[in-house]
């Protein structure tokens, strides 16, 4: 049964330039029990679909086509009617972002008001039903999150209270705008079950919209493909994500990087302008010809359901994707000596005073509680963990150039502590920092020429070779000439990312801190940031210190992995090894909760991950920092339990160079 | 004034016309002195535009300064800068004023003092706009990117910081203009802050308010122009603030 057909839908807003088109000609049908996903990167006018499907679009926005609910025309519909409806029979699953929630009532409140809007119910069945939702998203009573106010509970709870205030009524259809983008990984699992045990439960159609090609692969059953506001390719999720047929579709799958993919460069969809006549795709597409370019082609069925908008399906088929989009071949780094260590940091603890108010306030945190490292010239080690964990806390110590509270940091040799003035500005140029969002890392008010020069400034070029430097910088990450006067607002997400690598070259570095340096990008640019790191390592004999939570872009660029929780690295060893044989109950569970383009293969074997979640604080302190939703520690003795509680698991050699932080690992064979 | 645009100086008298009215000779009439109301008007008014723009240009510099490296700095210099604004804020500047410009009265420069008093009782509570407001940037990641590269907090502080709150700046001295020309009549009304010879529009309101009865055009005119100027320039800070600053919704403030 359809619940949502969507016809012809086009919405656009006014700018300086005219009328721009967020979404064009987008038809979309859902029955009831349907989970559809729209993916698509940033500007291919997801969230304006989804603006549009609930009526929350801008007055200023033009709206026109059909969008029928259960046979009801919504366009053209005044507020009143929409609020009769909204919450009803659509309702939307917004981002976990603490504005989400209302900050003075706690979560019992909200849910009761959600329920109260629409039905005509006393206040204690509005209770016991608001209870029942929280139970239905995995959250039971014990857990006290129907009390609790918004910033007390965690934000994966967060997420699943966003859920239960959707689903307050029953609605018929679901959007989730990016329900996952904000939370953890292991989280991210969690709520794409909560989605699925909501649509097996009560037969709700969900929409979801992500820019996660492999979170529309977890779930949903049908995806559209978004590009520049026109659907490009809809079908069921495994023929689009599985076989795509529209070249662009073919170049995201290819150039995503997959845990049980190959390693090395990673194909790339070449960088280009969306064309206004013709295939907005054209000028990126490897088949792309005269046709392509002067008519736009029409969705046209391939197989029964199954539509793509490509004039070259022929060519496509023949083609076979490797030649579409073809790895680039890896540079090869010059032979170099035995590896000299240039970053070593021994024992290093960070802590901090949390504040505010609250049963922990004032208590002292660990953000780091000792931790060892080695990195080796022209090599990478990753760090790799979930939010809070004390990654970030890492970089900054280190980057930071000062005597530690505890531990030590040597950089080429040289103990940070030691350090006076003038070298410890020496010591800068030869340790930078490339950060995760370039819009944010790149003053806005300086052109990429000035952004460039700072640092030569700093250390002290002369006036005349800094030109001639910030043209070397831009051919070294790719850029050309013309980039040089614009501003970072003028640039794509790539090209800003690149602006970013190439301030923190200027200074002839020896060792790089990357901090999440793709996760900020959109996915067919992500590639190329990738291979262009890998190509500077080896040109230049660069030491990477990537920080990262995705671990298939860790195992792309990272020699060695290191897995953090709370502070403390519970495992470390060489990426195949680590990745592969893991030896720690946390990165089985982080590997586990990895989403993937073919679901089937890992959901085979896939554990149901405990649901305690306790407070980040509390994992702080003397015992293991995962015991708590630990599923090796579930199956132990008591006795055993009570040494995860009260002894911290020291790192134990379990094969070359591997190690894990845990009483109960055995030495894994290799 | 420019004798090519009115015949008129501010130091003329006419023997022929005490307080006469408007007429087509003197335009705005004339004082019970026989000087022409306008052009006293004009050279008041450049006396409180001058004293307006150099307390405000002082005052935001001072704030900027102050409030940037408190925030950037932090430690024992922010909290004793933090101290001082406090001590500054709570000493009741009006009367300070008034005591110090009576006490060095008739000098014909003392209208400079005016502008430094008022300049420094003007910077404090900028500067704790201009520090909350640098707080949240000290913490942007091209900051932390330009410490990193070893940059000084000078260099950070003036490439930066300040740029980047330049559009909170031009509000906050279009503000001041505003300010400090009203304190500035509201102190030569009652007769302390510009002290004779000079001529502002506060010691002209205050003298035409005697005769405010009989003779209005006297006050009329300095009032008039002063009330017009406060909102010219708070005109001019809006259209700067929205010419410099993209996101602002023009209108309000």
């Amino acid at each position: 049964m359809t619940v949502l057909e969507v016809r012809e839908l086009r919405v656009s807003f006014p700018s300086e330039t005219g009328q721009v088109w967020a979404v064009q000609d987008l038809s979309l049908t859902l029955a009831a029990g349907q989970i559809l996903a729209l993916v698509g990167e940033s500007g291919a006018g997801k969230s304006a679909t989804a603006l549009a499907l609930m009526g929350l679009l801008p007055a200023a926005a033009t709206v026109s086509g059909s969008v029928r609910l259960q046979n009801q025309e919504l366009l053209g519909l005044d507020d009143r009617e929409w609020s009769k409806l909204r919450g009803r029979h659509i309702a939307m699953v917004f981002a976990d972002d603490p504005s989400a929630l209302t900050p003075v009532y706690s979560i019992g409140v909200q849910l009761v008001e959600a329920v109260q809007i629409h039905q005509d119910l006393t206040a204690s069945q509005a209770r016991t039903r608001a209870r029942e939702l929280l139970e239905l998203v995995g959250l039971a009573p014990a857990t006290g999150v129907f009390e609790a106010f918004p910033h007390e509970i965690s934000g994966g709870q967060r997420q699943r209270v966003l859920i239960a205030l959707a689903l307050a009524n029953d609605p018929a259809v679901l959007i989730a705008d990016e329900p996952t983008s904000a939370v953890d990984v292991t989280v991210q699992s969690e709520v794409l079950a909560v989605l699925r045990r909501v649509r097996e439960h009560s037969n709700t159609a969900i929409v979801l919209i992500t820019h996660d090609l492999a979170v529309a692969a977890e779930l949903a059953d049908q995806v559209a493909v978004l590009y520049a506001g026109r659907a490009v390719e809809v079908g069921p999720s495994t023929a689009v994500l599985g076989a795509p047929r529209m070249p662009y579709t073919i170049g995201l799958v290819r150039s995503l990087p997959q845990l049980d993919g190959p390693v090395g460069p990673l194909p790339v969809i070449a960088a280009g302008e969306i064309a206004a006549t013709g295939c907005a795709f054209a000028p990126r597409c490897p088949l792309a010809n005269e046709e392509c370019r002067s008519r736009r082609p029409e969705l046209a069925s391939v197989t029964d359901g199954y539509q793509v908008a490509c004039s070259r399906q022929p060519q496509v088929e023949a083609a076979s994707p490797d030649a579409l989009f073809a790895a680039p071949s890896a540079t090869t780094a010059p032979a170099r000596d035995a590896a000299e260590v240039v970053l070593s940091v021994r024992g290093l603890k960070h802590s901090y005073r949390r504040r505010g108010r609250g049963w922990d306030a004032g208590r002292t945190v660990m953000a780091l509680d000792g931790v060892d490292l080695d990195l080796r010239a022209g090599q990478t080690v990753g760090v790799v963990g979930e939010s809070g964990c004390g990654k970030t806390t890492l970089l900054r110590s280190i980057l930071e150039l000062s005597r530690p509270r505890a531990g030590r940091v040597m950089v080429l040799g040289t103990d940070v502590a030691t350090l006076t003035r003038r070298s410890r500005r020496d010591a800068r140029r030869r340790l930078q920092v490339v950060f995760q969002d370039p819009m944010a890392a790149l003053d806005p008010r300086l052109p990429v020429a000035d952004i460039l020069a700072e640092p030569l400034v700093i250390t002290g070029w002369s006036r005349a070779a800094i030109p001639g430097r910030i043209g070397e910088l831009l051919a070294l990450v790719g850029l050309s000439h013309d980039h040089a006067q614009r501003f970072p607002q003028q640039l794509s997400g790539g090209q800003r990312q690149r602006v970013g690598i190439a301030r923190a070259l200027a200074t002839e570095p020896s060792i790089l801190l990357l901090d999440e340096p793709v996760s900020a990008l959109d996915a067919s640019v992500r590639s190329g940031v990738l291979n262009l790191l890998q190509d500077l390592q080896a040109q230049l004999g660069l030491a990477y210190l990537l920080v990262g939570h995705d671990l298939a872009v860790v195992r792309q660029l990272a020699d060695q992995v290191v897995v953090m929780r709370a502070g403390r690295f519970v495992e470390i060893g060489p990426t195949p090894a680590v990745l592969t044989h893991p030896a720690h109950p946390y990165t089985v569970a982080l590997r586990q909760a990895v989403p993937s383009l073919n679901p089937t293969v890992r959901r085979a074997g896939l554990p149901q991950t405990p649901t305690e979640e306790l407070p980040p604080a509390a994992l702080h302190g003397v015992g293991c920092p995962y015991r708590g939703p630990c599923l090796r520690r579930a199956g132990l003795a008591q006795a055993d339990r009570d040494r995860c509680d009260s002894e911290d698991p020291a790192l134990v050699l379990l094969g070359a160079d591997h190690r894990a932080a845990c009483h109960f690992t055995k030495p894994v064979a290799q | 004034m420019v004798p090519l645009l009115w015949p008129w100086r501010a130091t003329d008298i006419d023997p022929r016309a005490f307080l006469s009215p408007p007429s087509a000779e003197h335009l705005w009439g004339t004082t019970q002195a026989g000087r022409d109301v306008l052009a006293l008007t004009a050279s008041g008014l450049g006396k409180s535009l001058v004293i307006g723009l150099l307390v405000a240009v002082l005052a935001t510099a001072l704030a900027a300064l102050v409030g940037a490296s408190a925030a950037y700095l932090g430690g024992w210099f922010e909290r004793s800068m933090l101290w001082l604004i406090d001590l500054l804020l709570v000493i009741p500047a009006f009367f300070l004023i008034a005591i110090v410009t009576r006490s060095a009265e008739s000098s014909s420069g003392s209208w400079w003092l005016l502008v430094i008093l008022l300049a420094a009782f003007a910077w404090p509570l900028s500067a704790r706009v201009v520090r909350s407001a640098t707080l949240s940037l000290r913490e942007r990641e091209y900051v932390l990117a330009a410490r990193y590269l070893g940059a000084s907090p000078l260099r950070i502080i003036t490439t930066h910081l300040l740029p980047n709150a330049s559009s909170l700046l031009i509000i906050d001295a279009t503000l001041g203009v505003g300010y400090a020309i009203l304190s500035e009549t509201g102190l030569s009304y009652f007769g302390f802050g510009v002290q004779a010879p000079d001529v502002s529009l506060g010691t002209l309101i205050s003298s035409g308010s005697n005769l405010m009865i009989g003779y209005p055009w006297v006050f009329i005119a300095p009032a008039t122009t002063l009330v017009v100027l406060v909102m010219c320039v708070n005109a001019i800070g809006d259209g700067l603030r929205d010419a410099f600053d993209p996101g602002s919704t023009p209108g309000g403030l």
